[in-house]
């Protein structure tokens, strides 16, 4: 079993988290939500889980994060940069006129990211293709895919499905954000996607789930699913959109919201106090 | 001239490349004894995946392999490989401008019984206007060969597209292909026409029949839509009294545009041989449809005596 310093990651995710909410800034708009709800599982895989070399972004045998819930790109950049990717200066023009950082991940403008995303349902079809790639290279390196629990009303999710499964893509990792609000209010209510366990069982998957919110749950899933041969794995992460912020937890209005001034204080004193601690 | 398919050629240099280069692979969606991908499959089992009738999820997982460095040549009917996929050709391969080769088969008019929904009047079109996107069409067999061979050799995203028919060869074995360079087939110094794919060979017979009126044309292969040199189209253009050109696709967004974008400032008069926007339908053959919809030697003579200033007599 891998160690993890457990107390490094959750430091880690509280990092990201005040990255997000500095590169975003007061009164302006961002996809906060979901980039707070799959903080510590991006902490997670990036401050301990995944092997990978920020001075050597395109070693060959890294483990591959591929962000499908593009719109969140804020949470990646702020792994990235923590890791020493690339500055933390960047976070100031984010999503300026030449910007690396860009409204969505760009493999042409930003290192460390590892394809293209934002329109939706695409991530999860790049990761399986990858992954076989990798296999026929005999590489050990593990996909890791962030797919939303909105996204997943996108077909083409379920055609990946499928292909996962049927080329028995054990080195793909699925993580579905499981925050349960899409863009304009609960899944439930708006479109569901549920049952989401057997749905993916049924495709063929190894099922786990998790409380995506717990740096500890996660890396201990995720521990197991390394000893899961043979089939596609996913993990489901139970999270709550806006997670870490009192003001945007559970609230739709943070999927692409802005901040008050007075907001983004309350924020600076929570997560600067933390990472502080 | 030999009479040959297009579809063999390009599978059979799909071998080929397989046996020159390990990272070739293909893919597939449930229609390789069509597309002619199922001699790979027989060839290399292991870098031959069967993506089942799921082009959007083929397409994607193509970029995924691309990233691991593989060259993936992607296979549907045309309709379906740039119709279908459009997105993820657009953000997955595109925008990264990674090594993906889609190959859109059956495009055109050309699948005649199946009408409508199998045939393609606007891929091209589609096609040309994402960025970063190489669009090829091959007028025969032996261009076909060496085209295939010039996408794997080249780095970056390419779209082809090949028809269903067979049809008769236009080039030799020795000249060359290289891509953006339109190809004079046959010189004239009154009109020049250009052609792509299917409509290259009726342009030839079109030039035949201009010879009876008394009318020299010169036939030029635009068989790279993009890149495509513009200097030289209009250096092939240069002192004719008109431009025709003739596509099995629709005059909108295709060869029609190229030209007339390229000769934009030359004041040349230019007509157009093309689908009039409107969709394809089934027919007895793919002839009675090239007539129905006006894509004949007859109708490109015409056009070019009309152009020219020549009563149709």
């Amino acid at each position: 079993m891998q160690h993890h310093d457990q107390t490094k990651v959750e430091r880690a995710a509280q990092a990201l988290r005040w990255n997000i909410v500095e590169m975003v800034g007061p009164n302006q708009k961002g996809h906060l939500g979901g980039s707070l709800s799959i903080a510590d599982v991006v902490a997670a895989l990036y401050f301990s889980k995944m092997r990978h070399d920020p001075q050597n972004p395109t070693w060959p045998d890294r483990d591959r994060f591929i962000l499908s819930k593009g719109h969140v790109a804020l949470v990646q950049y702020a792994a990235l940069a923590e890791c020493g990717y690339f500055s933390k200066r960047e976070f100031a023009k984010l999503k300026t006129l030449g910007s690396m950082l860009q409204g969505h991940p760009d493999i042409k403008r930003t290192p460390g990211i590892e394809a293209n995303t934002g329109s939706l349902g695409q991530g999860l079809s790049i990761a399986c293709g990858m992954a076989a790639g990798l296999k026929m290279d005999g590489r050990k390196s593990r996909v890791y895919c962030v797919v939303g629990d909105g996204e997943i009303a996108e077909g083409q999710i379920w055609e990946a499905a499928m292909a996962a499964s049927h080329y028995k893509l054990d080195n793909v990792v699925a993580i579905l954000d499981r925050n349960c609000l899409q863009a304009t209010g609960p899944i439930v209510k708006r479109f569901n996607t549920n049952p989401l366990v057997e749905k993916w069982q049924a495709f063929g998957w190894h099922v786990a789930e998790t409380d995506g919110n717990n740096v500890a749950a996660v890396l201990g899933a995720l521990d197991d699913l390394d000893e899961v041969v043979g089939k596609p794995k996913i993990l489901i992460a139970h999270t709550v959109k806006g997670a870490g912020l009192p003001f945007a937890e559970n609230n739709a209005a943070f999927h692409n919201g802005s901040m008050t001034t007075e907001q983004f204080e309350v924020a600076r004193q929570i997560l600067c106090a933390q990472a502080a601690v | 001239m030999k009479v040959q398919n297009l579809r063999e050629a390009y599978g059979r240099t799909l071998v080929e490349l397989g046996n020159e280069n390990p990272n070739v692979v293909v893919l597939e969606g449930d229609l390789g004894k069509s597309t002619m991908s199922c001699y790979f499959e027989d060839a290399f089992p292991k870098r031959f995946f069967e993506m089942g009738i799921a082009e959007a999820n083929m397409t994607s997982f193509a970029g995924g392999l691309a990233l691991t460095g593989k060259i993936p040549f992607t296979n549907s009917f045309a309709a379906f490989a740039a119709g279908r996929s459009y997105d993820q050709i657009r953000q997955g391969i595109c925008l990264p401008n990674l090594n993906v080769k889609i190959v859109g088969s059956s495009a055109g008019l050309s699948d005649y019984g199946d009408g409508s929904t199998h045939q393609t009047v606007e891929d091209i079109a589609i096609m040309r206007a994402i960025p970063n996107l190489t669009v090829l069409v091959p007028a025969d067999a032996i261009e076909t060969r060496k085209m295939t061979r010039a996408m794997a050799a080249h780095h970056g995203p390419v779209y082809m597209r090949v028809t269903r028919t067979d049809l008769p060869d236009v080039s030799g074995e020795d000249d060359e292909f290289v891509i953006g360079k339109p190809y004079q087939i046959r010189d004239g110094k009154d009109v020049v026409i250009f052609a792509i794919g299917a409509m290259v060979a009726k342009a030839l017979d079109a030039a035949d029949l201009l010879t009876a009126k008394g009318l020299s044309a010169r036939v030029v292969n635009v068989s790279s839509l993009k890149p495509v040199d513009e200097a030289a189209l209009r250096e092939l253009a240069q002192g004719m009294r008109g431009v025709i050109t003739a596509e099995e696709h629709s005059v909108i967004g295709g060869l029609a545009s190229v030209i007339t974008y390229a000769l934009r400032k030359t004041g040349l008069p230019v007509e157009c041989v093309g689908i009039e926007d409107r969709f394809g339908q089934s027919a007895e053959n793919c002839e009675i449809l090239l007539k129905e919809y006006g894509l004949t030697s007859k109708h490109i003579a015409d056009a070019a005596l009309s152009v020219a200033g020549t009563s149709h007599a």
